[in-house]
């Protein structure tokens, strides 16, 4: 049986390295597009948080990269693709508190180490892959 | 307009309305059209912050009130001032001389919302010590309540349950006086004495409130001054009951400040209010204990429906406060008991407001949304508000959900009449 073409609604972002300025701006443009179509609160929220996360930590450790957010009627899509130095233990980066990141970074108050292990949470599906090195790809799904 | 959900007090007076940028570009929710020469609110979406009433350079941004004669209404009539009102006064000898001075404009009694202020701190630094859901956030803005149920309802939970102090002061005021003069509570009347838009709002759209209406403090300070300038000091009644801390809640931070707890934010100004909301929303401050936002700069004092500079009636309220203070260590003004939290919850539980949505149905959603982004790529972007819509993006959305016409847009025309004009001159050369 031939699967329905459903309807998709995609933003794409780029994010660039070291910008704490902009820190959470994509996040918050994701939050909205998902309001205004009318997604439920709690949905939302964790949307919101699995991609401020990921786009904190592009900005912290990456070289640069891109998030898109695909919005299907019972679903959402989040990829997180950046290039960069890649994550050379994984299981080691997705433990509470294990962080990387620089003195400078954590005296903007980040790094706490609670990003990937708050993303894993947040959705319903995570995938990630990282080749050291290159870069690093996160794929995330929530049901609607 | 009939009271309920739908209640708002900001209104637009046409005749006065010139269709500027002004309100449309300044309004926090993006909830204000120009069509036809004249601004119009989408109600589902106004919070009666009143910033579209302070700003409007034409004066045809009002906030609907109720007049002073509608105390009469009821035969006994209680007041009920905000503690902004003692700010508007320079040089205030006391409290007692604005409270005397309402009790002569036709007022049977008086009670300070400031004390029901003193019994909601006193309750809340209760709830403090048992409170899972930090921050805890103030209800004393109704602006910034209704911004939070439109647009942050994930943080709902954390909305302190008590009622707003007029709320409860009117349910005090009211109970206080049936037993003393032996009246039933349905024959009185009480009146907040309100400094915004907002706290009429949400005294009209509540559905179980005890207050009955709202008077402006700008339509009642003229006939309070001059009855002010009459009083003999003397012959005051001592109807003062609420401390220093109690009349701190109308500057910006009061009600923060008398909270003991290590993190707290006071934040003023509702652009600065979103801001924050979306930091707390995003976890960015978890180890904050208690959040207090006022849509107005300067909290309380800065309302729209205020008479005195904000910056002048803190001063003002600030040295009445330290009078106060220092009159309160001569005689102690006994502690408020906290009440029971189950007894002052908020009256209508609180839920979220849905605003406008583009479709009920996702995949619909989904569909006008690609066409939304398709035409907010054609257009400028400058975001100028000539269209009568605040952004480029909202005018695409007014323009898929049939509220607006693409040719809105000056550039637009613009593009269109140059491309009929050479046509027309292709015709000629034909």
């Amino acid at each position: 049986m031939l699967n329905e073409e459903q309807e998709t609604f995609q933003e794409t972002r780029r994010v660039e390295a070291g910008n704490f300025a902009a820190a959470g701006q994509i996040a918050a443009s994701f939050k909205n597009t998902l309001r205004k179509l009318g997604v439920a609160s709690p949905v939302v929220r964790r949307v919101a948080i699995a991609s401020y996360e990921a786009e904190i930590n592009l900005a912290i450790h990456s070289w640069g990269g891109f998030m898109q957010l695909r919005i299907y009627p019972d679903k959402v899509h989040l990829l997180v693709e950046d290039v960069g130095p890649g994550i050379a233990d994984i299981e080691l980066a997705m433990q509470e508190g294990y962080s990387t990141a620089s003195e400078e970074v954590r005296m903007l108050g980040f790094g706490a180490g609670m990003g990937m292990p708050n993303m894993k949470r947040c959705a319903d599906l995570f995938e990630i892959g990282s080749v050291p090195g290159k870069g690093t790809s996160i794929n995330m799904s929530f049901a609607i | 307009m009939s009271s309920g959900e739908l209640y708002h007090s900001v209104k637009l007076e046409r005749d006065k309305c010139v269709g500027c940028t002004t309100c449309l570009k300044r309004c926090p929710m993006e909830c204000i059209r120009v069509r036809n020469g004249k601004a119009s609110i989408i109600y589902e979406l106004c919070i009666d912050c009143g910033v579209c009433v302070q700003n409007c350079p034409h004066q045809a941004k009002v906030a609907q009130t109720d007049p002073i004669s509608a105390i009469y209404r009821f035969q006994h009539r209680i007041a009920l001032p905000a503690p902004t009102l003692y700010g508007q006064f320079r040089n205030l000898a006391s409290v007692d001389s604005v409270l005397n001075a309402l009790l002569s404009l036709g007022f049977s009694d008086v009670f300070e919302v400031a004390r029901a202020a003193d019994i909601i701190t006193a309750t809340m630094r209760e709830m403090m010590k048992t409170n899972q859901n930090r921050p805890l956030i103030s209800s004393a803005c109704p602006a910034v309540v209704a911004l939070i149920r439109i647009r942050f309802p994930e943080l709902l939970p954390h909305v302190a349950d008590v009622l707003s102090p007029k709320e409860l002061a009117a349910r005090l005021a009211k109970e206080e006086y049936s037993k003393a003069h032996g009246v039933p509570i349905e024959e009185i009347g009480a009146f907040f004495i309100t400094p915004c838009p907002a706290k009429m709002a949400s005294i009209h759209a509540g559905g179980n409130t005890m207050v009955d209406g709202a008077i402006a403090i700008q339509d009642i300070f003229g006939l309070l001054s001059s009855q002010l300038k009459q009083a003999v000091p003397e012959e005051l009644k001592k109807k003062r009951h609420a401390s220093a801390q109690g009349v701190n809640w109308a500057n910006y931070g009061g009600e923060g400040a008398a909270l003991d707890c290590k993190n707290i934010l006071s934040v003023d100004g509702i652009h600065n209010v979103i801001h924050v909301l979306e930091e707390i929303e995003n976890g960015r401050l978890d180890d904050l204990d208690f959040f207090e936002g006022s849509a107005c700069v300067g909290g309380c004092v800065g309302g729209a429906l205020v008479v005195e500079n904000p910056f002048v009636a803190k001063n003002s309220l600030r040295r009445l406060i330290e009078r106060m203070r220092l009159e309160e260590k001569e005689h102690p003004i006994p502690p408020a008991e906290p009440m029971a939290v189950e007894s002052i919850r908020y009256l209508t539980p609180l839920e979220p407001r849905p605003g406008i949505q583009l479709s009920d149905n996702i995949s619909e959603a989904i569909v006008k949304m690609e066409r939304i982004e398709a035409l907010t790529k054609t257009f400028k972007g400058l975001d100028c508000g000539s269209c009568g819509s605040p952004t480029c993006r909202t005018l695409a959305e007014d323009i898929v959900q049939g509220r607006a016409n693409e040719l809105d847009c000056v550039f637009k025309l613009k593009e269109k009449v140059e491309q009929l004009a050479r046509e027309m001159v292709d015709l000629t050369n034909l």
